[in-house]
């Protein structure tokens, strides 16, 4: 039987529901309309809601100041590129806990997940070192190579849950037809798996655009994302809240973008294997 | 050619034994049914044939070759699984193609052999359609035509009728059974349905807890059961089995009666007794008795019998169609 609800309870509910999505929206949309003021309005206290003088000269300054293309394209390219190679390692490294597990599989997934666990602050000193010997700092393939690396824990994680949604009966049958493993992975399972993938390279991707603390500290400019365009607004002058705002307006209304036309496949990827 | 032979197979899931020991032959161009209630081993048995089980020990031959440690794409046999696992991204055509393509065959080839398993299989105007959009009938077919393209040295079978509904149930058993008639492979066919095994099998082989119980044609199964296990499980309704004074003047510890091998009577018989419950089938009349001393006793009456629950009746089962078991189960000749 249906849980019937009364009218009071229902409008109840809708409000709480709106007060929490605008509490968690409300930094963004802070930003946004911070982006429009002056540096005057945008520190005036009691703080300006909406009668303030609308302007566009923050992002005028931003545009002039800083290449923001520049930056915008290496969070594109590391965001995808970093966790398209993941992608090639996680689909079979999902595949074979999936599909072939052994006894310590499970065990395996944890330690996987535990080093999701630690500070990243802990081993910042010993990648730092590597990478300056290894000539990787501020170069697209080293911190490309320490997103995927981040990120791997998540893309196996994930792909393993959606496999294990995957009648073995379909596998076993191409075996039988007489596809190779490798085959087998690419026009049987790979494809089955097609939604699967997506909502985790989303997720994934949004993970990397965000990513700070590893490409604040291992780029400088040649390689540096849309994080080191932020934060050049907060550091040398002191704080300049609405260029600031401008800034990360524009480093954020991208991933914002692809969110909210995904958000769909990101649901059902956060929830998948959930409900059934 | 298409023969399967196992020796002393066994398979054990670290210490549980699944399969005990088993050793048989299927002659090429047979068609072979394993039977047996679920959990005796008989889908393992079949996944051992494919070689998508390991054996534990023992052989697997195929044409007298040994494949024990063949990959099951080298093995040269084709499956038909219990939920179809057709790929569902692929169209009809797709799925039917599938390991043509991986044999590397030429594109006008494949076509070629699809549109001919296509027809034999009334699938032609399927054949762009994916998997979702057809029935459970048509799925199965095509799960089928998978299989036919591939020319295989033997098909089998893991339970193909179990999802369908009854009437389509009847429908694939005949085209199976024609399609047997017409390819003359090799088939080797899981069932845990007697009724399917009696219809379809040249050799049924009735599995009992990993090994196996008997084997034979569905008649001799059907008219000498060598043991307990077989007499109960073979033919519907099941074989009365009795116990007791009856038996033992019988010289047996168990006596079987089928319940079409006994008379009625309403003035005087071997056993009195009270009916339960009459099932009026038209063709037929299973009338469930409780016999004084005897228990328990189904029997199967031809046309309408005007019988009704309480009636008094008496039982006398017919001698020349008597199974007798020994205290070990086994048939006593």
């Amino acid at each position: 039987m249906a849980i019937k609800k009364s009218a009071r309870q229902r409008i109840g509910v809708t409000i709480v529901a709106w007060v929490v999505a605008f509490l968690i929206f409300f930094p963004i949309l802070w930003t946004f309309i911070t982006s429009f003021k002056s540096e005057l309005d945008a520190i005036a206290m009691p703080p300006k809601f909406l009668f303030f003088h609308w302007t566009l000269e923050n992002y005028i300054e931003v545009e002039q100041r800083s290449n923001y293309l520049k930056f915008a394209f290496n969070s594109v390219v590391l965001s995808i590129g970093a966790n398209l190679l993941g992608l090639i390692i996680a689909v079979p490294a999902a595949w074979s806990m999936a599909f072939a597990p052994g006894k310590r599989t499970k065990d395996l997934l944890m330690w996987m997940l535990s080093t999701k666990m630690m500070p990243a602050v802990g081993v910042l000193v010993p990648i730092y070192l590597v990478f300056r010997t290894l000539h990787l700092l501020d170069s697209l393939i080293g911190i490309g190579i320490v997103l995927m690396l981040l990120n791997l824990p998540l893309l196996i994680w994930m792909l393993y849950t959606y496999f294990k949604e995957i009648p073995n009966d379909i596998l076993e049958a191409a075996r039988m037809d007489g596809a190779s493993l490798f085959n087998e992975i690419v026009y049987v399972l790979t494809p089955m798996a097609v939604p699967g993938i997506a909502s985790t390279m989303l997720l994934a991707i949004i993970l990397s655009w965000n990513e700070a603390f590893w490409t604040l500290n291992l780029t400088t400019s040649n390689a540096a994302p849309l994080t080191q365009f932020i934060a050049s607004y907060s550091a040398p002058e002191g704080f300049f809240w609405a260029k600031l705002s401008a800034a990360s307006t524009l480093a954020i209304a991208p991933i914002l973008i692809l969110g909210w036309f995904s958000q769909k496949q990101l649901v059902r990827g956060l929830t998948f294997g959930a409900v059934k | 050619m298409g023969s399967i032979q196992l020796k002393d197979v066994r398979k054990a899931f670290g210490a549980v034994s699944i399969i005990n020991g088993i050793n048989l032959n299927i002659e090429n161009g047979e068609f072979a049914v394993f039977v047996g209630p679920s959990g005796c081993g008989k889908s393992t048995l079949l996944r051992l044939i494919a070689g998508l089980e390991d054996v534990t020990s023992g052989q697997v031959l195929i044409d007298a070759k040994d494949m024990t440690n063949v990959g099951p794409a080298q093995r040269g046999l084709a499956m038909v699984f219990q939920s179809y696992a057709l790929y569902p991204h692929m169209s009809v055509r797709g799925n039917i193609a599938f390991a043509l393509k991986m044999a590397g065959q030429k594109a006008d080839v494949i076509e070629q052999k699809v549109r001919k398993a296509a027809t034999t299989l009334n699938l032609t105007d399927y054949l762009d359609r994916k998997p979702r959009q057809l029935s459970g009938g048509q799925r199965q077919r095509v799960a089928i035509g998978r299989a036919i393209v591939r020319e295989p040295k033997a098909f089998l079978f893991d339970e193909p009728l179990s999802n369908l509904d009854a009437a389509l149930r009847v429908q694939m058993r005949v085209e199976i059974g024609e399609l047997h008639e017409a390819l003359k492979t090799t088939m080797i066919y899981v069932t845990h349905d007697q009724v399917e095994a009696m219809t379809m099998a040249d050799k049924i082989v009735v599995l009992d807890r990993g090994s196996v119980a008997q084997v034979g044609s569905p008649l001799e199964l059907y008219n000498k059961p060598n043991g307990l296990f077989v007499a109960g499980f073979i033919g519907s309704p099941t074989m009365n089995l009795i116990k007791g004074a009856s038996a033992a003047k019988r010289g047996a510890e168990t006596i079987g009666i089928r319940p079409e091998h006994a008379d009625i009577s309403t003035t005087a018989g071997e056993w009195p007794a009270t009916v339960r419950l009459a099932e009026h089938l038209g063709s037929d009349t299973f009338v469930h008795a409780e016999a004084e001393g005897v228990g328990p006793f189904t029997l199967r009456l031809e046309g309408e019998a005007p019988l009704a629950p309480g009636q008094k009746i008496f039982i006398t089962p017919r001698e020349a169609h008597l199974h007798r078991f020994d205290k070990d189960g086994k048939r006593i000749n």
